[in-house]
């Protein structure tokens, strides 16, 4: 199907400025759905609060725009009611890792089966252009007038340290990559973090100085680098892309659904467990 | 579960009633002195096959329910205070969003920390005006363990009747102590099932259409229509809309779905208010030691009577203003500095004739504090 089959024309045109990396990332999102012949009925989209987060209204899939950084929770609510669904959650950087900070580490150690991706333009977008967690040191932002004051999260370190079980990082630049890795992750079994660096021309261009749309990306393709590549390994201190874990664990809701099924198998026995203490 | 004859704790009955109610999925966070619930909960759902949700804070419990309810599930979470305080904000989009929901506030003493295992009444605002904005909410109560097991079923039903959170405020005292409790057969109590659309698949469905009827059907997640959930100020499809006739619109259904029946929603009982020339009016444990005063005053002589509230919002104004005509005195009895007593006296002609006989020191109200106040006001000295 056509990109826009996927789309609620009603709704558009959407929010987002010139020039802004979430549009590329929505089409890949779409593309990648579309390339694992996914039914629109089996998916849902879960956001917070952001420029990021008006996405899955444009989206025709069950769409849910919740509050500021709690997509992952709500979501987790719909995976453990209907673990059949496919849930993807577009998050902010602001949304993901400051007041949702939380509910991505502790998504990523049950390692519960939803496909977070972090699209990180390194500011809030919609409030007009505060810094974030993901902000480099020493950029400026609306709050950050003489600078940023502390040092960003590698979004990467830290969803592996908190036990995701599939990480990616890649960028808008990068549109054939993206689709390949945002599929791995929709097909990944476990919590897949996707981080996608994405432009704000709008706001973090303009305070930093950076130039427009086409010259941030340009900086996307000189700054990183393919994990694993010999050029990577040259220069340590370019940003690199590509899948950092993939690894099969257990599966929360699944591991859940099996002690359902075991307690259940139990009682139909009916070795006492029915009765029970509370009973 | 089984029915028959129980003696068991107020957070207990909670729990069987939340069972009864048809309870499939609960996400909670430990607190004092509501724990218990979870506690019970994470033993019995998993056994029916239902879900236990162990979250990482009291706000991303009330999100996950509101999530699992959007797939069809019926939902509740159980906290106190400062959980309380915490899940606001997702109470409010679960008003918005329209979500059938129940959240449990054991009330403990506040603001804050505050006495986490004194008895308090003290949330009855919060419940009402916790989240931000205009809205209404529903909130439902009880003194006595067989009431918070049929109250608990009551706002499963509400909440599936209404599309709106339902807060089940009880208090420390109810929740701890032990009773006898029945809990009937199955069926012998009415359980709402949720109103699904009739819309097919490759019609149109507009989520938030009202039927004539007022009420606003459902659709699945996962099931043929797809459809936007939000926060926002939404139109019929739920997309986002700053059109203010828009917003008017929304935000007079959300109000009037539920102010509007207020008198169909009261739940309440009367004790020997036939012939009483004073009148009581309390709730939760504070209704149980009012009642025993009532009891020993009537022995008396004295023509005393109680109303016990057990829908705290809306607040049952008509009800409460024709109960107060024509009494000599009327007493709010409650563990507060006087929530439900200002809302006693808005609702009635005299309000200078309602006094208030309250504690909020962390231990229970006694028949000897009500007593004083009472005689104070017939100028009976204390």
């Amino acid at each position: 199907m056509a990109v826009k089959d996927y789309m609620r024309e009603r709704f558009l045109p959407h929010i987002w400025c010139a020039g802004c990396g979430h549009g590329i990332i929505m089409g890949n999102m779409i593309r990648a759905i579309d390339q694992l012949n996914l039914k629109k009925n089996d998916i849902v989209v879960v956001s917070g609060i952001g420029c990021s987060s008006r996405m899955p209204g444009y989206l025709d899939f069950h769409t849910m725009h919740t509050i500021h950084g709690r997509a992952l929770a709500f979501a987790m609510g719909v995976k453990m009611g209907q673990p059949e669904l496919n849930v993807i959650v577009p998050m902010g950087d602001g949304d993901a890792l400051a007041i949702g900070g939380n509910h991505l580490i502790h998504a990523a150690r049950r390692n519960v089966d939803l496909t977070a991706i972090i699209m990180n333009n390194s500011i809030y977008g919609m409030t007009g252009g505060q810094y974030s967690p993901l902000t480099p040191t020493g950029k400026k932002a609306t709050t950050a007038v003489y600078g940023t004051d502390s040092k960003p999260f590698d979004v990467v370190a830290l969803a592996r340290g908190a036990g995701a079980t599939f990480v990616a990082r890649t960028t808008t630049y990068h549109v054939k990559e993206m689709i390949d890795i945002i599929k791995a992750a929709i097909l990944h079994k476990g919590f897949s973090v996707v981080e996608i660096m994405s432009q704000c021309p709008t706001y973090y261009g303009r305070k930093n100085k950076l130039g427009g749309a086409v010259e941030i990306m340009e900086t996307f393709q000189e700054k990183t680098v393919k994990l694993g590549s010999k050029k990577a390994e040259a220069s340590p201190e370019l940003i690199q892309r590509g899948i950092f874990v993939q690894e099969i664990q257990p599966e929360y809701v699944e591991s859940y659904q099996a002690l359902t099924a075991a307690l259940q198998k139990t009682a139909r026995k009916g070795n006492g467990l029915g009765g029970g203490h509370h009973g | 579960m089984k029915s028959g004859t129980t003696f068991i704790q107020g957070n207990e009955a909670i729990a069987q009633g939340a069972l009864y109610a048809g309870l499939q999925f609960f996400a909670g966070y430990p607190i004092t002195p509501s724990t218990e619930i979870a506690e019970i909960l994470s033993e019995k759902l998993p056994k029916l096959g239902r879900k236990f949700l162990q979250m990482e804070d009291e706000i991303s419990s009330m999100c996950a329910i509101i999530g699992a309810s959007l797939t069809g599930l019926k939902v509740m979470t159980a906290t106190s205070g400062p959980g309380f305080s915490l899940k606001q904000e997702a109470i409010g989009y679960a008003v918005m969003a329209e979500v059938p929901s129940v959240v449990v506030n054991v009330q403990r003493g506040g603001p804050s920390t505050g006495i986490p295992t004194g008895v308090a009444q003290g949330d009855v605002m919060q419940a009402r005006w916790g989240t931000h904005g205009d809205h209404s909410i529903i909130t439902l109560t009880a003194s006595n363990l067989q009431d918070v097991f049929l109250m608990t079923i009551e706002a499963f039903n509400l909440a599936e009747t209404y599309r709106t959170p339902v807060i089940l405020l009880f208090d420390e005292v109810v929740a701890h102590m032990r009773e006898k409790v029945k809990i009937p057969e199955p069926g012998k109590i009415n359980v709402v099932e949720r109103l699904h659309t009739s819309v097919p698949e490759g019609t149109n469905f507009h989520p938030y259409l009202t039927r004539e009827d007022g009420r606003l059907p459902m659709s699945d997640f996962g099931g043929v229509h797809r459809y936007n959930v939000t926060g926002l100020v939404h139109d019929m499809w739920g997309f986002p809309s700053n059109d203010p006739k828009v917003a008017y619109d929304l935000l007079h259904h959300l109000v009037d779905k539920i102010e509007n029946k207020a008198d169909l929603l009261a739940r309440y009982k009367e004790y020997y208010t036939e012939d009483a020339e004073i009148l009581l009016i309390s709730f939760g444990s504070a209704a149980r030691t009012a009642l025993h005063m009532v009891e020993q005053r009537r022995q008396r002589g004295l023509k005393v009577g109680l109303l016990e509230l057990q829908t705290l919002w809306p607040f049952p104004r008509q009800l409460v203003r024709r109960m107060c005509e024509g009494k000599t005195h009327v007493l709010v009895v409650e563990m507060n500095m006087g929530q439900v007593c200002q809302e006693v006296r808005k609702a009635v002609i005299r309000p200078e004739k309602i006094y208030l006989a309250n504690r909020f020191d962390g231990a229970s109200i006694s028949p000897a504090d009500i007593l004083n106040v009472l005689n104070m006001i017939r100028g009976k000295g204390v």
